[in-house]
């Protein structure tokens, strides 16, 4: 009997004690949980506007707004997304109306093997066959849901596999998008080139999707591939970065479905020493369009990103009127930058030094032959490898950065562009030349309070005519700012049609948290972030935006 | 024996209900200006304090405040060892520029390229520009969102704080 009780003690005794070790140890890996995420709304509401062509919005008001919310316990990573768009703002695409989880994950690292299984953002190498990712204020995302496998058996080599079907809006698309890539590090792998002062970096890589036939006119491939190869080369102060990338013909919506293979070369080679840096790229794409759907337009279900080379300009009647966005069915294009300080003490640096950086950019399409042969073989056409045809965008922009004193410094920009309205985002308008100056000044009252004005002028005789900005921002670090602003189409040829576009704003920042209002009239425009742009009507009304990260 | 459990059940949930830890850096992989990759989980500084902002080539107010703490990081550095850690979000289109843009710029920065915004999104930033300041124990003890002519100053107070070793 008391050996039992003895016995049942020593049990009682072992269990609590092991109890209270899972607990120790239950409670460090707690500890090392961290939680963290983002929050925005942006709400508008809207006034009927003749004057701008602002239309009536029966809701009166709209909103655009997520959260993320992410938690991650050493190699261990989850994550949600709530999305709500009620309904989306204007611009946007209506598909997204609704409200719900849009993206969810859980992925683990275990030695030389992560998986992530859900939603993810994935890109090989350049992205010219597989990119998914987001810009949410643009309202893009193609994010791949499915399984991905990374694993790096030694130093220096990575592998990629991935499969998926990517997202449209609160829905899928029905293709499946296949994926493997392998980036090899060479310095790291042979021991010969592990001193090198030549870093060489290469990669290759394939995706393949596949989407069921039900075309009552042709047949079609339902698996289409495309594969690619790279190099990025470092040596000292020079940078050669270089991608080519084939797929089968792949017949689509945006091809008019044809049966001719596609290809696309980037190239980006750079110099940049204390004081002096130069880019020199060039990019070549030929009917190279690749969706997850082909019957898909617009934005939606693109698997892979082909890079604007053109700069990406800041300021409103630069960025909005006149951007340039990669012609998918294909395209020349060009680039060089350069950007120069002059040092302090010099002629043209003067007591406080200055910089200059230039920017040229053109882009063309293709030379190509047309084959007549829609009834026949559907090839569609035959380009020249090294011909340029009709003029899409040209940019040549001049920007020079000066501090006059320790309150004073400006920004001037001057631009010259060429515009194919045709063939960008202004069907029916023909070739746009415009001519814009800006000038950017900040005046520093002291530490905390600073006014910065932008005058902008755009002059054109085409389109819309000339344009001007005023901008007044005043800001007192680090928790406020006021702003005023006013675009005024002087210029346009219908009287009518001479408005100004006012707009006051203020906000608030504390530490992570943003909030922000403005009233006013919104001009219609393009939007571009990234490669993305978006077509965004005239508003009035006034704009609530709130973001906090935590 | 109760009184063990019951010590060891409080103790669970003191520490379940303990105000949460502060964050740490995530480990993220990023790229160097070379291509090659980096993990975020190696960022260091000798235990001093780390100042991490991601900004673009195309966005003007992430430029004039990484161009207005140029103008004092030595001192920055001199005074209380602090490091900058430039994340670039520029992608395929620009990222080239990056390394141009910093050489041109004289930047003494550590910089790295974050092309598919794997790290902005693990520190859940909407926006940039976007600033962490983390303390020598590679906690996450501060962020700001946006720019403001003046902000650098503020921001280096808090570092002065930190090397102080004061709250922030």
């Amino acid at each position: 009997m008391t050996k039992k009780i003895r016995l049942a003690g020593c049990l009682i005794a072992f269990s609590l004690f092991s109890f209270n070790s899972f607990a120790q140890n239950f409670e460090e890996i707690m500890n090392r949980g961290e939680i963290r995420g983002n929050f925005q709304i942006d709400m508008q509401y809207y006034q009927e506007d003749s004057t701008i062509g602002a239309e009536d919005v029966p809701e009166k008001i709209r909103s655009n707004s997520f959260l993320n919310l992410i938690y991650t316990n050493g190699n261990f990573s989850t994550g949600v997304r709530y999305e709500s768009y009620l309904t989306p703002l204007l611009g946007f695409p209506e598909g997204y109306e609704g409200n719900g989880i849009a993206y969810r994950y859980a992925s683990f690292t275990k030695d030389k093997l992560s998986v992530t299984v859900g939603n993810f953002y994935e890109q090989f190498g350049n992205g010219l066959i597989l990119r998914t990712y987001e810009e949410r204020g643009l309202g893009y995302d193609n994010a791949l849901d499915g399984i991905r496998i990374k694993y790096k058996p030694f130093k220096g080599v990575t592998l990629t596999g991935l499969t998926g079907k990517q997202r449209l809006f609160f829905d899928f698309g029905e293709g499946i998008v296949r994926g493997f890539d392998a980036e090899i590090y060479l310095n790291d792998v042979y021991g010969k080139l592990a001193e090198s002062k030549t870093k060489i970096l290469i990669g290759g890589s394939a995706v393949s999707k596949y989407q069921a036939d039900q075309d009552s006119r042709f047949v079609l491939p339902e698996n289409v591939a495309a594969m690619s190869g790279r190099i990025n080369l470092t040596r000292g102060k020079i940078n050669v970065n270089s991608e080519y990338a084939y797929k089968y013909n792949d017949p689509s919506a945006d091809n008019g479905f044809i049966y001719k293979s596609g290809s696309a070369f980037f190239l980006q080679t750079s110099y940049s020493q204390k004081g002096l840096g130069i880019v020199l790229a060039a990019k070549r794409n030929d009917n190279f369009s690749f969706r997850s759907d082909r019957t898909e337009g617009l934005q939606n279900l693109l698997i892979n990103y082909l890079p604007a080379l053109t700069k990406q300009h800041t300021y409103n009647l630069l960025a909005t009127l006149y951007p340039y966005a990669t012609q998918l069915n294909g395209e020349v294009a060009f680039q060089g930058d350069l950007i120069y300080k002059f040092k302090k003490g010099t002629k043209l640096g003067g007591e406080t030094g200055m910089d200059i950086q230039l920017n040229y950019s053109t882009a063309n399409n293709l030379d190509t032959t047309s084959l007549n042969d829609e009834l026949g073989a559907r090839k569609g056409y035959k380009s020249e490898l090294f011909g340029i045809g009709e003029v899409y965008f040209k940019d040549f922009n001049v920007q020079i950065n000066k501090k006059f004193s320790k309150k004073v410094k400006g920004r001037f920009t001057y631009a010259n562009i060429v515009y194919n309205g045709d063939v960008i985002e202004k069907p029916g308008e023909g070739m746009v030349y415009a001519n814009i100056g800006v000038a950017d000044v900040t005046y520093k009252f002291n530490i905390r309070n600073a006014l910065r004005t932008e005058a902008q002028i755009l002059v054109t005789e085409q389109d819309e005519g000339d344009w001007a900005t005023l901008l007044f921002e005043y800001t007192y670090s680090p928790h406020w700012f006021f702003a005023l602003l006013d675009q005024y189409n002087y210029g346009n040829s219908e009287t009518d049609a001479r408005v100004h576009y006012y707009n006051a704003s203020f906000g608030y920042i504390d530490g992570g948290n943003r909030i922000s209002l403005s009233y006013g009239r919104q001009r219609a425009g393009i939007f571009c972030v990234g490669g993305v742009c978006r077509v965004v009507p005239a508003s009035n009304g006034l704009f609530l935006s709130v973001t906090s990260s935590f | 024996m109760f009184l063990r459990i019951l010590i060891s059940s409080l103790f669970i949930v003191n520490a379940l209900s303990s105000e949460a830890q502060k964050n740490h850096i995530p480990s993220v992989e990023v790229q160097n200006l070379d291509g090659t990759t980096f993990n975020t989980g190696e960022i260091e500084n000798d235990g001093k304090p780390i100042i991490i902002n991601f900004w673009a080539t195309w966005c003007s107010p992430c430029k004039r405040e990484l161009n207005n703490i140029a103008e004092m990081y030595e001192d920055w550095v001199d005074e209380t060892g602090v490091k900058l850690v430039a994340i670039s979000i520029d992608d395929a289109r620009n990222m080239g520029k990056v390394a141009p843009y910093v050489n041109g710029k004289a930047w003494e920065y550590e910089v790295y390229i974050d092309p598919n915004g794997d790290f902005k999104r693990a520190l859940g930033v909407n926006n940039v520009p976007h600033t962490f300041l983390v303390n020598g124990n590679g906690e996450i003890v501060w962020q700001h969102n946006s720019y403001s002519e003046g902000d650098e100053y503020e921001l280096f107070e808090l570092v002065q704080k930190l090397i102080a070793g004061e709250d922030i």
